[in-house]
Formats: C-alpha cells, sequence, structure tokens
C-alpha cells in the first residue's frame, strides 16, 4: 500500500471567466521510506499537487489515497484531521510561531494531538535533539539561523509522527550549507523513520538527495524525463535514483 | 497548551502597549461618557434620593421638583393626622436670587426644610452642623460654589432676595446640575428668601411608620387630601430625572454624547482587537495546515480577546479613577457607581468578544494554502 497515491488528479483555477489548469490527470505513488522530489519551472503545478497531497486543497477530479483512504472526496470539515493524523508539512517560510520558543513550537504541534505537559516536553525535547538542537529548546525563532529554524520546523513536522511529510522549497530561503544540512534531515526522516517524505524544489543542486524525481510542466508529469542522479552516501540503495515520472514505466 | 494566546499579545512589547492603549482608552471614554450621564440623572434628583422620605405629596400634575407649586398649609394638618403616617414635614425648593460679597448676583434654588428632623436636608456636610441651621438667617452651601457665590468661609453675610442671611456650614459633593447651586435652610428661612407665604407649602415629605402598607397610606394620604398627587420618592425622582432627561435638551445631548462614547468605545475596541488578531494571521493559517480544527484556533483568538478586555478594563478603571476625582473638584459630575463599574466590564468583555468574532470569520475564511505562499 503507497502512503499516498494520486490518480488521474486535475484542478482547475477559475479566476472570472478564465480556467487556469494547474493539474492535468496526474498520477503519482509514494511509498514509506521513500523520498520523492519533485521539480519544475515556476507555475508548472508543484505546490498545487503538493497542496492537493497534503488535503489542503482538493483536486477538480481524480482521486487522492492516503495510506488506502480516499480522502479526495471527504467534506471540508473532515480534511484538518486528516491532516493532523497524518500529514506533516515543512515550509519555505519556516512558518514557526515567532512568539513561543523552539521547544514550545513543537509542544504546539504535539497539543494539536493530545499530548500535553510533561510527556509534551520530554517528547519535544527528543524531536529537538534529533535535529541537533537540543540546546535551543528556549530560543525563539528570531534568534535562530535559518538553518536552525528549518529543522525545528521539521522538528515540528515529525512530533505527530505522520506518515507524510511534506516540503515546500524548505531550502529555498537558505544558504546551500545550510540547505544541504536540511536535505540530509529531509532524507533521514525518509530512510531512518521510514516516512513517505515529498519535496518540492527548483534547486537541482538537491537532486542528489532524492531517491525518485518527479518532473512537472504546465500540471502534466514530464514522461521520459529521466537524468542520472549523482550518488550519494547513504542515499537508498535499494532501486538506485529513479527519475521516471510516477507510471511512466507502468 | 503553549501559552499561544498570551505571547501573541506580550511577545512584542510595544505591540501590546498600543493594544492595550486601544482598549484603556475605549474603556476611559465609556465610564467618563457614561459617568456623566449617570452623574446628570443622579444630579437631577439628588434632593428626592437623599431625602429619606417615603412619600412626596405635591400639587396634582407637578411634573419635577423645580416645578412644584403652592398648596394649603391645611394639607400639612390633614397629613400628619393620615392613617399609618409617623411624621410629615413642609418642603420648599424655589428659586432666589444670591447678592455676592462682591454685589454680583447669581441665581440660586433655595432648600427649605425642617431642621429637626433633616428629611430633605443637606448631607455630605463637612463644616458646621444641620442644627445650625435653626438659627434665623442661616443657610449652608456646597463647597463647590464657594467662588461663585462669593463665599469663603463660615460665618459670612450675604442677601437672598433682599434679606440678610449668614453662611453656617458647607457641604461636599452636591451639585446641581443646572448653573444654579441649592442653598439649604429652614423651611422658615425659606419662606423669607422666596417670599412664599407662611400658610402655604410646595411639598409634603412623609414618613410612613415602620410596618405600614406604603401603598395603603398613598391612598389614604391621596383620600384625605384631595387635589394633589402622592408619589413615592422612587416615582417622584424617576419623574424629575425623565424631565430632564426628555423634554430638555441638555439631558439628550448628554444621552447622545454617552452613546458616541459608547459607538467609538465599540469601534476602537473592535478594531483594535482585529488588528491584533490580523497580526498573526499567517500563524493561524499554519495551524489550519497543521490539522488544528477551529474550535482550537477560536480558543487562542477568543483567549487573546478576554485578557486584552480584562487587562485593558484593570488599567482603565486606575485611569478613571483620577479622571472622576479630578472631575469632583472641577464642574462636570462624573458619577461612577459599582453597577457602572459592572456593566461597563461586561460591555467590554462583549466588545472584545463580538470583535474577536469578527476576526474569526476572517480566520475561518482563511485558505491553508496560503501557507505555501511567500
Amino acid at each position: 500500500m503507497h502512503v499516498v497515491s494520486v490518480r488521474g488528479v486535475t484542478k482547475i483555477f477559475e479566476e472570472g471567466s478564465n480556467h487556469i489548469v494547474a493539474l492535468n490527470g496526474v498520477d503519482l505513488d509514494v511509498d514509506a521510506g521513500e523520498m520523492v522530489l519533485l521539480m519544475g519551472p515556476s507555475g508548472s503545478g508543484k505546490t498545487t499537487l503538493l497542496s492537493v497531497m497534503g488535503c489542503i486543497l482538493r483536486a477538480t477530479s481524480g482521486s487522492v489515497e492516503l495510506q488506502g483512504r480516499e480522502v479526495g472526496n471527504l467534506p471540508e470539515r473532515e480534511l484538518p484531521k486528516v491532516r493532523l493524523d497524518n500529514i506533516g508539512f515543512v515550509f519555505q517560510g519556516f512558518n514557526l510561531f515567532p512568539t513561543l520558543s523552539a521547544g514550545e513550537n513543537i509542544e504546539l504541534a504535539l497539543d494539536l494531538k493530545g499530548i500535553r505537559g510533561a510527556a509534551a516536553e520530554a517528547r519535544a525535547s527528543d524531536l529537538l535533539a534529533k535535529v541537533g538542537l537540543e540546546e535551543r529548546y528556549a530560543s525563539f525563532p528570531a534568534n535562530l539561523s535559518g538553518g536552525q529554524k528549518q529543522r525545528v520546523a521539521i522538528a515540528r513536522a515529525l512530533a505527530g509522527e505522520p506518515a507524510l511529510i511534506l516540503a515546500d522549497e524548505p531550502t529555498a530561503a537558505l544558504d546551500w550549507r545550510s540547505g544541504e544540512n536540511v536535505m540530509e534531515m529531509m532524507r533521514a526522516v525518509a530512510h531512518t523513520y521510514g516516512r513517505a517524505v515529498v519535496v518540492v524544489s527548483h534547486d537541482s543542486r538537491v537532486l542528489p538527495f532524492a531517491d525518485r524525481v518527479v518532473q512537472l510542466e504546465d500540471g502534466r508529469l514530464v514522461e521520459n524525463a529521466a537524468q542520472e542522479a549523482p550518488q550519494r552516501t547513504g542515499k537508498k540503495s535499494a532501486g538506485g535514483w529513479n527519475l521516471q515520472p510516477s507510471g511512466a514505466g507502468d | 497548551m503553549p501559552p499561544l494566546a498570551r505571547r501573541n499579545l506580550f511577545h512584542d512589547k510595544v505591540r501590546a502597549a498600543v493594544t492595550l492603549t486601544g482598549v484603556v482608552f475605549a474603556v476611559v471614554l465609556m465610564v467618563v461618557q457614561l459617568g456623566l450621564f449617570v452623574g446628570f440623572t443622579v444630579t437631577t434628583s439628588g434632593i428626592i434620593d437623599h431625602s429619606g422620605a417615603d412619600l412626596w405629596v405635591v400639587s396634582h400634575n407637578t411634573p419635577y421638583i423645580e416645578q412644584g407649586t403652592p398648596m394649603p398649609e391645611q394639607k400639612y394638618y390633614n397629613a400628619l393626622v393620615t392613617p399609618g403616617v409617623e411624621r410629615a414635614d413642609k418642603y420648599i425648593v424655589r428659586w432666589g436670587e444670591w447678592l455676592t460679597p462682591r454685589g454680583s448676583q447669581e441665581s440660586v434654588q433655595i432648600v427649605g426644610f425642617n431642621p429637626n428632623t433633616g428629611f430633605g436636608g443637606p448631607w455630605n456636610v463637612v463644616a458646621g452642623r444641620v442644627e445650625d441651621l435653626k438659627t434665623p438667617d442661616a443657610v449652608m452651601i456646597d463647597e463647590l460654589y464657594k467662588e461663585k457665590l462669593g463665599v469663603t468661609r463660615i460665618g459670612e453675610v450675604v442677601e437672598i432676595t433682599g434679606r440678610r442671611a449668614k453662611v453656617v456650614g458647607f457641604t461636599r459633593g452636591i451639585r446641581a446640575f443646572t448653573t444654579t447651586p441649592y442653598v439649604f435652610t429652614s423651611f422658615k428661612n425659606a419662606l423669607d428668601f422666596t417670599r412664599e407665604r407662611e400658610d402655604q407649602t410646595i411639598f409634603l415629605l412623609v414618613k410612613a411608620k415602620p410596618g405600614a402598607d406604603l401603598e395603603q397610606v398613598r391612598r389614604d394620604l391621596k383620600a384625605r387630601l384631595g387635589d394633589v398627587d402622592v408619589l413615592t420618592a422612587a416615582e417622584f425622582s424617576s419623574m424629575t430625572r425623565h424631565y430632564w432627561m426628555f423634554t430638555t435638551g441638555a439631558g439628550m445631548g448628554i444621552l447622545i454624547s454617552a452613546l458616541l462614547g459608547l459607538v467609538v468605545g465599540v469601534v476602537v475596541v473592535a478594531q483594535t482587537i482585529y488588528a491584533t488578531t490580523m497580526d498573526h494571521i499567517r500563524e493561524f493559517g499554519t495551524l489550519k495546515a497543521m490539522g488544528a480544527p477551529n474550535r482550537y484556533i477560536y480558543r487562542v483568538i477568543f483567549t487573546q480577546a478576554g485578557i486584552s478586555a480584562v487587562l485593558g478594563y484593570l488599567i482603565a478603571m486606575g485611569v478613571s479613577i483620577f479622571v472622576v476625582r479630578g472631575s469632583q473638584q472641577g464642574g462636570a459630575s462624573i458619577v461612577v457607581p459599582y453597577s457602572l463599574d459592572a456593566a461597563i466590564f461586561v460591555l467590554t468583555l462583549a466588545m472584545c468578544m463580538t470583535a474577536a468574532l469578527v476576526s474569526i470569520n476572517k480566520v475561518t475564511s482563511l485558505d491553508p494554502a496560503m501557507v505555501f505562499k511567500q
């Protein structure tokens, strides 16, 4: 069973009399322990696809399955619970709560899951330790570097133990050294913690971190877009780099 | 739950100061405007409310206290022998002319009462004694009007409507809502100062016997005295307030001003609370994207509003104490009874919560996809 499975997804935005087709019949499966990189030029539909997979946007047509459950046709009021139970988000702008410390940002995510008090504090400390920030529990986001903020955001995304982590341009606001660290961490999230990770990026330097690269253009997955990605030490060995669009080899 | 609401409010000290200033300004504005309104209404009927009488006998169709017309003294005697009546006093409230020692003339309201019983007499006496008013020509005024009436101390002699008067004491806080100060004196002196006939009175103040059925006493008085109205103190007070409030422009002006204060207060608070929520709109979007149910976000916003309301109210009450005390030294009468304090607290809370509701509407309609936009 795939963690997330998208079939024939189309998303059309209506602006007045204009119909903008953001996604056009996209098929994509992502499995546990796999890190998929979504690439493509601006306006190609990367973030829209991420939003549809994240149950933030509803597809105009097609099917979205999360851990075998069809979520594309769920009523709006049920989607927050689906997100809370299954998905962790990492944003380009970090989206940490500036008035809460690093630890409290993670505690907030735990609070949403009903974990509070000493248990939440211990879990937040543990997560911060996992991203190498155990000393920064009480630091506010304003006092953290960009890379540190993104690591806190990754820890927060993991707080609810979601099966799927969706990251939108997680390195875009970082210098390359910090970005590299973040990507290493994202890969560890997939490989060590067995999460399905989907990263949207337009930065080709992140290619070597992915198990699979999916190219989007004009809302469609590009056929025959495979290219050789440089090997990285410690990358998932099974299957090697797979730059084929999902379904291309079906 | 991490203290998101509290931190949202106080993490940025300058923003917190701006938010609280908005609420404090609105609350002080409401306190002052509503306090002026209450002060006006209380002042118009202060003499009645402090009279200590159970019933007021007034000439038929007397609309308010300043408009009393004379009635024969015989009614006083008839009242005294009415069953259930413990005591009745003749009482007068009439305009007079006060000639200051400097020679200038001021209009005053002569209040003539029985110094032996004290019904309808001065209260809050801070210099002299009510008993001193038994002496011929003796008068008592409020210390607020010393300068206006050209008086600096007890013992000074002035002239009222061409007759000698001697100041024997001062009260504090007995304010006239018009520009004419009250001058307390004995009923007998008042007849002289107002040139009323000795065999007449303007009002009768009646005290019922303990345990007497007031309604029955009222019916008996009406039956015995004939062409008069017998009103409870509360009724006459209400009639007087109503007259000044709704028949004259002055009352309506203050009422409109109070309502405007209320509206401005509501708008300022609403705007302040709304702005506080909007400052954190992106974070609420993030919460939604993370899967927070709406009620979780509502709780944060309502907590923010509640903290703003309580803190703003407490600070505003501190400021208002100075404003009210200042007004007591000056010409304005701002009266803030505990009931008004409580009402303004409820109002502040309601305003903050309503403003929170408006911003909640904005947050509810928030597209969680905004979190992917830079």
